[in-house]
C-alpha cells in the first residue's frame, strides 16, 4: 500500500513526449513524438469514456428503480398479500416474510457449516492433501451456476419429499452461501498472528477454546463481513428457488409448504402482462435492493466497530 | 528486621495482584508472586479438555467434509437423473438441432449456440470497457476518485440478476427495439449479423445485459492483477522515455496479460451460467438463432423456463442433462481462470514490496 503513491504520482510527473530525446528534429522523428503524444492522450480519453459508459447503466438502473419503485410503493405493499389479477391493490407482504424465512433457514445452516469448514482449513488442515482438496471443492461449489443448484436441490430434496417447500429453498441457498463463508473465514483466520494463539495455549486453554475465544474472536469482523457478503449474494437469488421454494400467492409460513420469496415474485410479476403486477415488481425490486444494500452497510458499520474491539 | 522488610513490602503487592485478577498491576517490575493466582487455580481445576478438543475437531472436519459431500451429491444426482436422456440420445444429444417435447425429440444444439453467442456478445462489449475502467482506476485517475469508482463498479455486482432482468424488460428492450437495433442494422447490416425481425428481446439484448453484469467481475479482477505488477516495472519503462500509454502497454498490460485473460475467462464463466436476466430478455425460442436479433435460449434459460412445466421423464431428464453439461463447462472454465489469475497474483505482495 505504501508503494501506491509513488506508482500513481510518477506518471503525472512525466511529460508526454520526452523532450530530451530529439530536441530540434523536425523530420519523421518529431512527427512520431507528436503521434505518441496524441495516442497517449486519446487512450486517456478512451479510458475515461469507458468509465463513464460503465457507470451510466448503474445510474440508469438505480435511478429508474428509485423512480419506479417509490411511485409504486405504498403501505399496502408491506401489509397485504397479492390480490387476484384484475383487482387493483395488494402487496407482497407474504413474499417479504417468505424471503425472510428462507434466508433465515439458509443462514442457520450455511453460516455454521461455512465457518466450521473455514476453521478446519485454517487451524487444522492447513496445507494437507485433504485441506487442499476441500479448498478445490469449495471453489467448484462456488462456480456452480445457480440454476444448476436449483435442479440439484430439486432432485435431492423436493423429489424425495414429493412437494416443494420453504425448507428445500433454504437448503439450496445455504449450499450457495457455504463456499464464500468458508474461504473468507479461512483467509481471516490466517491473518490472526500465531503468537496470539500460542499465548492462549500457553495459559493452558484447550485448543477448541483458543480457536473460538481467541482466533475466531479476533477475526470476527472479517468473518462477519464474509457472512454478510454471502447473505447479500443469495438474498437476490431467484434461480435456485424456482423449483424449490416455488413461490406462493397466498400467506404461508410453513416450512414444509411452498413459500413466496421476493426475487421469485419479482420474476413472476415482471414477465406477466399486467400493469398492476409490473408496478408491484418495481416496488418489490426497490425493497429487495434496499434490503441488500442495508445489510451490506449495516455490516460495514458493525464490522468497523468490531475491528476496534479486536485491537483493544 | 532486614530480612522481613522485603516480605512485608511484597505482601500488599501479592494481595493486589490476587484481588485484581483482571490483570491490573500496582507495581510493574515486581517479581512474580509465589502464591497461586486465582486464574491459575481456575485453570488447574479444569479437566484437560482433550475430549472436548476431539469433539470440536470432529465437528470442524465434518463441516469440511460436508462441502465435499455436497459437490459429490450434486454431481451424482445430476448424473443419475439424466441417465434416461443420456442412454436415449448418447452424445448426439449435444448435436441435435431439434427440441420438440411433443414428439419426444431433444437436442441441445440450439441452446449451446445461444449460450456461446450471448456470452460472446457480452465479452465483446464488456472486455474493452472493463479494461478501460481498470486502466483508468489503477494508472490514470486521481487518488481521491479510485475508491468511489471501485465502489460504484462493485455496486453493479450487488444488484440481483432478477432486477437486471426487470430493468432490461422495461428499459433495455424498448431501447434495442427502437434505437440500437435500427442503428446497427443501418450501419452494420452488411455483416449479415443483424437481420430478421427486431422485436427487442433476443440474443443482442441478452448479451448487453450480460455485459453489464460481468463488467464488475472482469474489471475488479483486472485491477487486482494490474496492481500486482511491481512499480519498478512502471518506473523502468518511464525512465526509458515512454509516454504514459506506452508505459501501461509495455510495462503493465504485458506483465499482467495472463491474469487479465484469466479474469476475462472468469467473466465468461459468469456469463455462461447466468440465468434470470437472460431468461427474461432472450426471447425463449428453442431454435438455432440466425441473427443477433433472433429470440433464442441459453442452456440456463431453457432450464429456468421449462423445468417446472416439463412433462414426462425424458423431458425432465433432458433438462437435467443440460444442467449437467452447464455444470461441467462452468467448472472447466472457472478452473482455467483461477489457474491463470493465481499464476500472476501468487507472488504479488512479495514482489511489490
Amino acid at each position: 500500500m505504501a508503494i501506491e503513491p509513488a506508482g500513481v504520482s510518477l506518471p503525472d510527473n512525466t511529460p508526454g513526449p520526452v523532450p530530451a530525446s530529439e530536441p530540434k528534429s523536425t523530420g519523421p522523428g518529431r512527427n512520431r513524438n507528436v503521434l505518441r503524444s496524441v495516442i497517449d492522450h486519446s487512450v486517456t480519453g478512451l479510458s475515461i469514456l469507458a468509465t463513464v459508459v460503465v457507470l451510466a447503466p448503474l445510474v440508469a438502473i438505480l435511478g429508474y428503480l428509485l423512480f419506479k419503485g417509490f411511485s409504486s410503493l405504498n403501505f399496502a405493499f408491506f401489509t397485504q398479500a397479492p390480490r387476484p389479477v384484475g383487482e387493483a391493490g395488494g402487496g407482497m407482504a407474504n413474499a417479504i416474510v417468505g424471503s425472510g424465512i428462507v434466508l433465515a433457514i439458509a443462514s442457520a445452516i450455511g453460516i455454521p457449516v461455512g465457518i466450521g469448514a473455514g476453521v478446519y482449513l485454517a487451524e487444522y488442515g492447513r496445507n494437507g492433501v485433504f485441506a487442499n482438496f476441500v479448498r478445490f471443492t469449495a471453489d467448484v461449489l462456488n462456480g456452480v451456476p445457480s440454476i444448476v443448484m436449483g435442479i440439484a436441490a430439486y432432485s435431492l430434496i423436493v423429489v424425495r419429499q414429493h412437494h416443494f417447500s420453504a425448507m428445500a429453498g433454504g437448503i439450496a441457498l445455504a449450499i450457495m452461501m457455504v463456499p464464500t463463508i468458508t474461504r473468507t473465514t479461512e483467509e481471516m483466520l490466517a491473518t490472526v498472528p500465531g503468537a496470539v494463539r500460542e499465548a492462549a495455549l500457553g495459559l493452558g486453554i484447550p485448543k477448541w477454546r483458543t480457536t473460538i475465544s481467541v482466533a475466531l474472536r479476533t477475526a470476527s469482523p472479517g468473518i462477519i463481513t464474509g457472512c454478510m457478503l454471502a447473505f447479500s449474494r443469495v438474498a437476490g437469488e431467484t434461480a435456485p428457488l424456482l423449483f424449490t421454494a416455488f413461490g406462493n400467492q397466498f400467506w404461508s409460513v410453513k416450512l414444509g409448504q411452498p413459500i413466496a420469496a421476493l426475487p421469485l415474485q419479482i420474476y413472476i410479476y415482471a414477465v406477466s402482462p399486467y400493469d398492476e403486477w409490473h408496478r408491484l415488481a418495481w416496488a418489490g425490486a426497490l425493497v429487495l435492493i434496499v434490503l441488500i444494500m442495508a445489510s451490506v452497510t449495516l455490516v460495514r458499520i458493525f464490522a468497523g466497530r468490531g475491528v476496534l474491539k479486536g485491537n483493544s | 528486621m532486614i530480612n522481613t522488610e522485603p516480605s512485608r513490602t511484597r505482601l500488599p503487592a501479592v494481595l493486589a495482584t490476587a484481588k485484581n485478577s483482571d490483570g491490573a498491576r500496582d507495581e510493574p517490575g515486581e517479581e512474580i508472586p509465589q502464591t497461586i493466582s486465582p486464574i491459575r487455580t481456575f485453570l488447574m481445576g479444569r479437566s484437560s479438555g482433550a475430549g472436548v478438543d476431539l469433539l470440536f475437531y470432529g465437528v470442524m472436519v465434518l463441516c469440511a467434509v460436508s462441502i465435499f459431500v455436497i459437490v459429490l451429491a450434486i454431481i451424482f444426482v445430476l448424473f443419475q437423473n439424466s441417465a434416461l436422456s443420456r442412454h436415449q440420445f448418447g452424445f448426439t444429444f449435444f448435436k441435435g438441432q431439434d427440441w420438440d417435447p411433443v414428439s419426444g425429440l431433444f437436442g441441445a444444439w440450439p441452446f449451446i449456440v445461444g449460450t456461446l453467442l450471448s456470452s460472446l456478445i457480452a465479452l465483446v462489449i464488456a472486455v474493452p470497457l472493463a479494461l478501460g475502467v481498470a486502466i483508468f482506476v489503477t494508472e490514470l485517475c486521481p487518488k481521491f476518485l479510485q475508491g468511489p469508482i471501485s465502489f460504484l463498479t462493485e455496486l453493479l455486482a450487488a444488484i440481483p440478476s432478477v432486477v437486471y432482468g426487470l430493468w432490461g424488460i422495461f428499459v433495455l428492450v424498448p431501447l434495442v427495439r427502437d434505437h440500437v437495433g435500427p442503428f446497427l442494422l443501418k450501419y452494420l447490416g452488411w455483416t449479415g449479423l443483424f437481420g430478421g425481425l427486431n422485436i427487442g428481446v433476443g440474443l443482442l439484448t441478452a448479451g448487453i445485459i450480460l455485459a453489464i453484469m460481468i463488467l464488475p467481475v472482469i474489471s475488479s479482477l483486472t485491477r487486482d492483477v494490474m496492481r500486482a505488477v511491481p512499480t519498478s516495472q512502471r518506473e523502468a519503462v518511464l525512465a526509458l522515455g515512454a509516454t504514459r500509454w506506452e508505459m501501461i502497454r509495455t510495462g503493465v498490460l504485458r506483465n499482467a496479460r495472463i491474469g487479465i485473460v484469466g479474469s476475462i475467462i472468469l467473466g465468461l464463466g459468469r456469463a455462461l451460467g447466468e440465468t434470470m436476466a437472460v431468461t427474461m430478455l432472450i426471447g425463449n425460442r428453442a431454435e438455432v438463432p440466425h441473427s443477433l436479433f433472433s429470440p433464442a435460449h441459453t442452456l440456463a434459460s431453457v432450464i429456468a423456463n421449462e423445468f417446472s412445466e416439463a412433462t414426462g421423464d425424458l423431458y425432465l431428464s433432458s433438462l437435467i442433462e443440460i444442467g449437467l453439461a452447464l455444470f461441467a463447462v462452468t467448472i472447466v472454465v472457472n478452473a482455467i481462470a483461477r489457474l491463470l489469475i493465481w499464476a500472476v497474483t501468487r507472488g504479488a505482495p512479495a514482489r511489490v514490496a
